[in-house]
């Protein structure tokens, strides 16, 4: 941490013209910190200055950025299957729910409908990246507050979710997982076993975590009634997920728009009304419980057939078997493989949304006619969770803001693209 | 089947009443409407009066080199930029999308900054990438490009690799930090 330079100092009593600071006299006592852009509790590179009276923070301005890639410049670039290597690297805590959201959005936009296979396959991807980004979430708010075994339980427990991945698609971080109308690689046997392990293992470390934190004296008095955000607000400034959800508004879009298989299984979405840091925690702990429910009850359910969509869509490769033994396999297989030939896209727009971890991915995709999207937006949920970080620190002290940054989950390859 | 939202017909109703040069389209069962610039603002507040209380994401697209001019939206060709309002209800589940047509040489359209708090850092990510004004934003800065980039790199006459602003980029050494 370093102390900002004095015009920065400005631009923040400058800026935004929230109301008074204490005008100029209290001024003079006032304190600008550097909270960033590399400080270990950001977790990632963002950056907040911070004005301070005594321990208490006055004012914040986030800054953002240090991370922009010009993700949507280089999806209009890109082909549709091409892009998701890009998808993967924006929320990296949780790259598979990226991968179903951006080829869902493709899907809209091309008007395809999966296979019932394929559907339940990518449901059960998303609920373990729900498992695993939840427990990097969570577990990053205990780090931050002082619990750091709470930590090392919920990363083995990613560590076999990678496991998991790395069984079915090869890659353990960086998936790429989905294709236009399918998958990469159908479920195995193999891999279903090692879901039903885990889903048989899972709740002992999930009680254990509960019993470490959830009544914690210490986490309690840090989170509870900290960075409180109304339901009104919520609302207003555009959150979602479980930040909204620990808010009172009860929105979760595998309930109200029901997406790929999740209309067939028994689930609930838990809701607080605190909107505290501990309701967020609580939230997410709940819904860890719920994503175990739906994965358990499609990995025994998964219907038979083909994975990817039939050749007469010609949207996603044929097998071998068809490329050598049918014409049609062989048509389709050349026209998906010539760079000017691909498959058919509409000029037109559309805009689709899945509910992933950390609150509604969306893209927005126009399309021109050819394979490239003209213009591929995402709409990140950190982006909008970030920027009313200054709302709920206002207030609060210096200890607090990694509470509240933990508890939103700000993940700043996302947030900057 | 995919999933379609509720209809949205009565709002529509509603919004034809109050704003006029309202032209309503449909594709893949999402509703869009195009509002002419001056009854942008209006129009976005009779839709948050009828519910619809979320603004999922506010975006642009640049049409320079769109093959197809925008034909789908009535009215709508010839326009450089088509500005895309998301709006959700969060009781209803209805979606609906708005778009607003401006072009060069200033593009400007008003701010939802009074209607949603939300709006305020995605305008400013559009006017940093397209270079559109909000008027009446509070605080219209840059949000992901440095303070002193000058272009909007997502306009389509602005190259993928840059325009060597890396290469200018002041080194700072040990002695001059």
């Amino acid at each position: 941490m370093s102390i900002a330079p004095p015009e920065l100092d400005a631009q923040i009593s400058g800026d935004t013209g929230r109301g008074d600071t204490g005008g100029a006299r209290s001024e003079d006592y006032l304190w600008t910190l550097n909270f960033g852009p590399q400080h270990p509790a950001t977790h990632t590179t963002l950056r907040l200055v911070l004005k301070l009276e005594g321990e208490r923070v006055v004012d914040a301005m986030p800054e953002m950025g240090y991370l922009h890639s010009g993700f949507e410049k280089i999806g209009e670039h890109l082909t549709f299957n091409q892009y998701v290597t890009v998808t993967d690297r924006m929320n990296y805590i949780s790259p598979m729910a990226n991968n179903v959201a951006w080829h869902h959005a493709v899907e809209t936009l091309l008007g395809i409908d999966l296979t019932p296979r394929c559907k339940y396959v990518r449901t059960i991807v998303t609920e373990l990246a729900r498992l695993s980004d939840h427990l990097l979430s969570n577990g990053a708010v205990g780090l931050d507050t002082g619990a750091f075994t709470f930590f090392l339980y919920a990363f083995y427990q990613r560590e076999v979710i990678y496991d998991i991945f790395e069984t079915l698609c090869g890659a353990r971080f960086t998936n790429s997982y989905t294709r236009v109308g399918g998958v990469s690689h159908d479920i195995t046997p193999l891999v279903v076993e090692k879901i039903r392990t885990f889903v048989k293992t899972f709740p002992k470390t999930l009680d254990d975590m509960e019993r470490l934190l959830t009544r914690n004296r210490i986490f309690v008095d840090r989170t509870k009634g900290v960075g409180v955000l109304t339901k009104e607000e919520a609302i207003n400034r555009g959150a979602t997920g479980p930040v909204a959800r620990a808010s009172g508004v009860p929105r979760d879009l595998r309930k109200d728009e029901p997406y790929l298989a999740y209309a067939d299984f028994d689930f609930n979405v838990p809701c607080a009304s605190a909107g505290d840091c501990y309701a967020r925690y609580l939230v997410r702990m709940q819904e860890m419980r719920e994503s175990l429910k739906i994965v358990a009850q499609a990995v025994e359910n998964i219907p038979a057939g083909p994975v990817n969509v039939g050749i007469d869509q010609r949207t996603s490769l044929p097998t071998k078997q068809q490329v050598y033994s049918t014409i049609e396999g062989t048509i389709s297989h050349f026209e998906l493989s010539m760079s000017n030939r691909g498959f058919e896209v509409p000029c037109e727009e559309t805009y689709a949304a899945i509910e992933a971890p950390n609150g509604e991915l969306g893209f927005y995709i126009c399309g021109d006619g050819n394979e490239t999207a003209y213009r591929a937006r995402c709409r990140p949920p950190s982006l909008l969770h970030f920027a009313m970080f200054p709302h709920l620190i206002r207030g609060h002290t210096l200890s607090d803001v990694v509470a509240v940054l933990g508890s939103l989950n700000i993940i700043a390859a996302e947030l900057d693209r | 089947m995919p999933f379609t939202p509720p209809a949205v017909d009565d709002v529509l109703a509603a919004l034809t009443n109050r704003c006029a040069g309202v032209t309503v389209s449909e594709f893949r069962g999402q509703t869009r409407v195009v509002v002419p610039v001056e009854s942008c603002f209006d129009a976005l507040a009779c839709l948050k009066e009828r519910g619809f209380d979320l603004l999922v994401d506010v975006s642009c697209v640049d049409y320079l080199d769109y093959r197809d001019p925008p034909m789908q939206m009535a009215g709508c060709a010839g326009h450089r930029y088509g500005l895309v309002y998301l709006l959700a209800s969060t009781t209803t589940n209805q979606r609906l999308t708005l778009r607003v047509f401006v072009d060069d040489p200033e593009p400007t359209v008003p701010s939802a900054v009074p209607l949603w708090e939300a709006a305020n850092w995605l305008e400013r990510e559009v006017w940093d990438l397209f270079g559109i004004r909000f008027a009446g934003h509070p605080d219209l800065r840059r949000l992901v490009m440095p303070e002193e980039f000058a272009a909007h790199p997502l306009r389509k006459d602005y190259p993928l690799q840059g325009r060597g602003e890396r290469h200018n980029f002041p080194v700072i050494t040990r002695d001059h930090s």
